[in-house]
């Protein structure tokens, strides 16, 4: 059993209930695998979808691992609501709880926005992402992709290659791997990496062939323009220059890597198509079992209500 | 707390042959036969059952493991129970399905098994085998086809099944009271 009903990130969650995540997806994944891909499971819990800042596939793949558990949905979106007229954030989920909802799905621009409402409201609320600091199911899906591929983390060699200060999802997949005994490497432009992050337990490189070299498996993530005030770096041709991935740096490689991204891709920046859709790859994978990741959780922390 | 041993070797060999015997008993003509255990411990019974059968016929029947944690009738009503794995590599689509489980008590796992076998096909025909069978037990309406040993007991008492697969040294079936 989950420690807490809510899932604000990973930094809270401990090794073992990592574990409880994985195996019960596990199950799941195989759910998906039946002719019937539905299970009875939450038919009597309503949660509600609320996304204050866009997202594919993070949305869809919410909504079905919802529906797979036959549990009711709503779906709100910040464009075309009352938070355009001024309705503060408090306001806005209790309005959508008077309306009897068991479980909050929430993605925020704001980093915290989802624990600020777990002290204010009495649901159980998953982060679906807030602003730079965590998406906790992103880095628990892309743990369960690793661990299929590679077994046990322990000691395994994994690397974070890009945009980091901006990225919630290298900040969560820190946190689960570090928890998991990984030994992990950041590596991109200095400006894209934080200052003091090696507090966290982690090396930096700046030498992307090098640091492919080391590892095992290269989590790769997108170059965050939207969050970019000021210029990090002078070009994205620059950029995709010395930190972009291409199949013929993998085809140089000693042994084969695993290659990840979160989505969505910039194709010819942070990876080039061949590489993005070469056997190395396991993007799609990761798209997969996020479903069976997001049942898992919800069917966890439902089961604490 | 007392332990009562209720069947033991070599009277459960007898039980699951004589079992065997009643199985083959009623297969059906052109209609082939499956046994599904049921997880967490009806897996090891479904086992000694499939190993006796492929002993009487010209080909051992398919065997598979139904999981039915999903289903439960008491999600969000008590402390969650731990799924385990489903493993069904064949089709039950009109084939006669033997559920398999140690011990039928309420008859809620059974429900909830005939739930989720229903997300793999439609067999022609389910009959459900159990190697205890707590009799003024039961919460719905269910009872089984094939039972091993029909025990009276209150609810309060429970069955205890150990298997040597599970790393017992014998197998051996008790009834555990509270005092």
């Amino acid at each position: 059993m989950l420690k807490s009903p809510h899932l604000l990130g990973i930094k809270d969650l401990d090794a073992e209930s990592i574990d409880l995540i994985v195996k019960t997806a596990k199950e799941f994944k195989e759910v998906l695998n039946r002719p019937i891909k539905k299970v009875p499971s939450l038919r009597d819990v309503t949660i509600a979808n609320v996304f204050f800042e866009n997202s594919t596939r993070t949305r869809l793949s919410f909504e079905l691992a919802e529906k797979r558990l036959s549990a009711d949905t709503i779906n709100f979106s910040a464009s075309g609501s009352s938070v355009k007229k001024g309705e503060t954030l408090l306001d806005t989920v209790n309005n959508i709880l008077a309306m009897k909802v068991d479980m909050i799905v929430m993605r925020h621009a704001s980093p915290g926005a989802p624990h600020y409402l777990s002290k204010h409201i009495k649901a159980n609320i998953i982060n679906a992402g807030d602003g730079t600091h965590e998406h906790p199911t992103q880095a628990l899906l892309d743990t369960f992709s690793l661990r299929e591929k590679l077994g046990d983390l322990a000691g395994k060699k994994i690397a974070i290659v890009g945009d980091i200060l901006h990225s919630r999802v290298a900040l969560s997949n820190i946190y689960a791997l570090k928890k998991q005994g990984a030994q992990v490497r950041l590596c991109g432009p200095s400006t894209l990496i934080p200052k003091h992050i090696q507090s966290l337990g982690v090396e930096v490189s700046h030498d992307v062939k090098d640091t492919l070299q080391w590892c095992d498996a290269a989590n790769v993530l997108r170059i965050q323009l939207e969050r970019q005030q000021i210029k990090y770096f002078p070009s994205l041709r620059e950029y995709a220059q010395f930190f972009g991935i291409t199949r013929k740096i993998l085809d140089e490689l000693p042994k084969e890597i695993v290659l990840m991204h979160p989505g969505p891709i910039n194709r010819g920046v942070e990876l080039s198509s061949d590489a993005a859709d070469s056997p190395h790859s396991i993007i799609l994978d990761q798209v997969e079992n996020g479903v069976a990741v997001r049942m898992a959780v919800l069917y966890l922390l439902a089961s604490r209500a | 707390m007392t332990h009562k041993l209720i069947l033991s070797s070599p009277l459960l060999e007898i039980t699951i042959s004589r079992l065997c015997q009643e199985l083959i008993e009623n297969q059906i003509e052109g209609i082939e036969t499956v046994i599904l255990g049921l997880q967490p411990r009806g897996i090891y019974f479904a086992e000694r059952i499939a190993k006796e059968l492929s002993k009487h016929l010209a080909e051992a029947p398919q065997i598979g493991q139904l999981d039915a944690t999903f289903y439960r009738d008491d999600f969000r009503r008590r402390d969650p129970v731990s799924p385990n794995s489903t493993h069904i590599p064949f089709i039950i689509e009109n084939k006669r399905v033997i559920l398999v489980d140690d011990v039928l008590a309420t008859g809620r796992m059974v429900r909830a098994a005939l739930d989720a076998m229903t997300a793999f096909g439609r067999p022609a025909k389910v009959e459900l085998c159990v190697l205890i069978d707590r009799i003024y037990n039961r919460d719905l309406p269910i009872n089984a086809d094939y039972i091993g040993k029909s025990v009276n007991t209150l609810s309060t008492e429970k069955v205890l099944v150990e298997w040597t697969e599970q790393g017992h040294d014998a197998d051996k079936i008790w009834l555990i009271t509270h005092p």
